[in-house]
């Protein structure tokens, strides 16, 4: 990298526009879900990460101290500049693939936040504190979905194979492990990516298991979303999330 | 079973929550769920966004046997002029505030 980028803004923003992007999505089921009860608990949950995301972000504007706030992050940068990995961008689809993506980015970001609650940064581990009680309820609860409808009814079934077959090619990126996770973790300030993986490898495959649903084998596990390079999708989450601050700059409420 | 006979619904389940202070659980609605752990998760979404409780019990709305308006009478009424079992014969000290 051309100039010297700190590893812990990079880390934040990797950590705050998941919450942020995965949250925006599923805030559009809001009035859409299929039944009321799955409504008001996907808004929660929406709501959650939208919470996570502003401590993940201000920490971010902190920590490069160029006077940016969590708001101007969100709402003031291009794609290109996005650091989430790809899974959480993928469109909504059916609910099962909503489902799918919420309980594939789950299952690693509750391990994540367990590791990062022993984080030598002060600050990360006082964030990783009070979202970790958030994620672990997020993932008990994508978890109690997945199982039942991946064993529920033939149709059902049918709907969860074929969300996870399509997300599944976007979990390898939220374990693998970079320059910026790698120095941070060699400082303690971050879990080390294989730990995170074990426990979501053994998590996810039980889970499978219970739910009758197989992860494709030697599937092409797919990057890019840390470094700024994001599918198609996340343009149009932005193009509808960041429309007003960018038609009526600095529009308050 | 089959498919015909297979409700479309989900069951109705009764909520009960324990608020942070209050001593029983008390009914706060009901809702639909899959199963008994699904209707914990919904209620805890549904009825506890404000900080509400501390323990939510669920219990299948089918399963709770009512007694029928319509014994109204007969049930509740001969209770009605046996005022000797009410306290309120006693005396009740000023130190022991409400009861």
């Amino acid at each position: 990298m051309a100039d010297a980028v700190d590893p812990l803004f990079e880390f934040a923003l990797r950590m705050g526009d998941n919450c942020l992007i995965l949250g925006q999505n599923v805030s559009a089921w809001c009035g859409h879900a299929p039944v009321l009860e799955e409504d008001i608990a996907m808004a929660n949950t929406g709501l959650d990460l939208i919470g996570q995301t502003k401590m993940w972000l201000t920490l971010a504007g902190e920590v490069r101290g160029d006077g940016r706030s969590a708001d101007d992050l969100a709402f003031l940068r291009d794609a290109r500049a996005y650091r989430n990995c790809l899974l959480v961008e993928q469109p909504n689809g059916d609910y099962g693939q909503t489902l799918m993506r919420q309980f594939l980015f789950d299952a690693w970001h509750h391990p994540m936040l367990e590791g990062l609650q022993a984080s030598s940064n002060a600050r990360v581990a006082e964030i990783a504190e009070k979202a970790v009680k958030e994620a672990a309820y997020h993932l008990e609860r994508s978890t109690d979905l997945v199982i039942r409808l991946g064993d529920g009814a033939l149709e059902s079934n049918r709907r969860m194979q074929a969300a996870l077959d399509a997300l599944w090619p976007f979990v390898g990126e939220l374990t693998s492990e970079d320059d910026v996770e790698i120095q941070l973790a060699a400082a303690g300030s971050i879990p080390a990516a294989a730990e995170v993986e074990a426990v979501y490898r053994q998590y996810a495959g039980r889970v499978f298991s219970e739910a009758m649903l197989r992860a494709p084998e030697d599937a092409f596990m797919r990057t890019g979303g840390k470094d700024g390079r994001h599918t198609e999708a996340l343009g149009y989450i932005l193009a509808e999330m960041q429309f007003l601050q960018r038609a009526y700059p600095n529009a308050t409420w | 079973m089959s498919n015909a006979e297979k409700p479309k619904e989900w069951p109705l389940w009764e909520i009960f929550i324990r608020g942070q202070h209050g001593a029983s659980h008390r009914h706060v609605g009901s809702l639909h769920a899959p199963d008994a752990e699904m209707a914990v998760n919904n209620a805890r979404d549904v009825y506890t966004r404000r900080n509400e409780g501390v323990s939510i019990w669920v219990v299948k709305a089918s399963d709770i046997t009512a007694s029928a308006p319509g014994d109204k009478g007969p049930l509740f009424e001969p209770s009605n002029d046996k005022v000797y079992r009410h306290p309120t014969f006693f005396d009740i000290p000023d130190e022991i505030g409400h009861m």
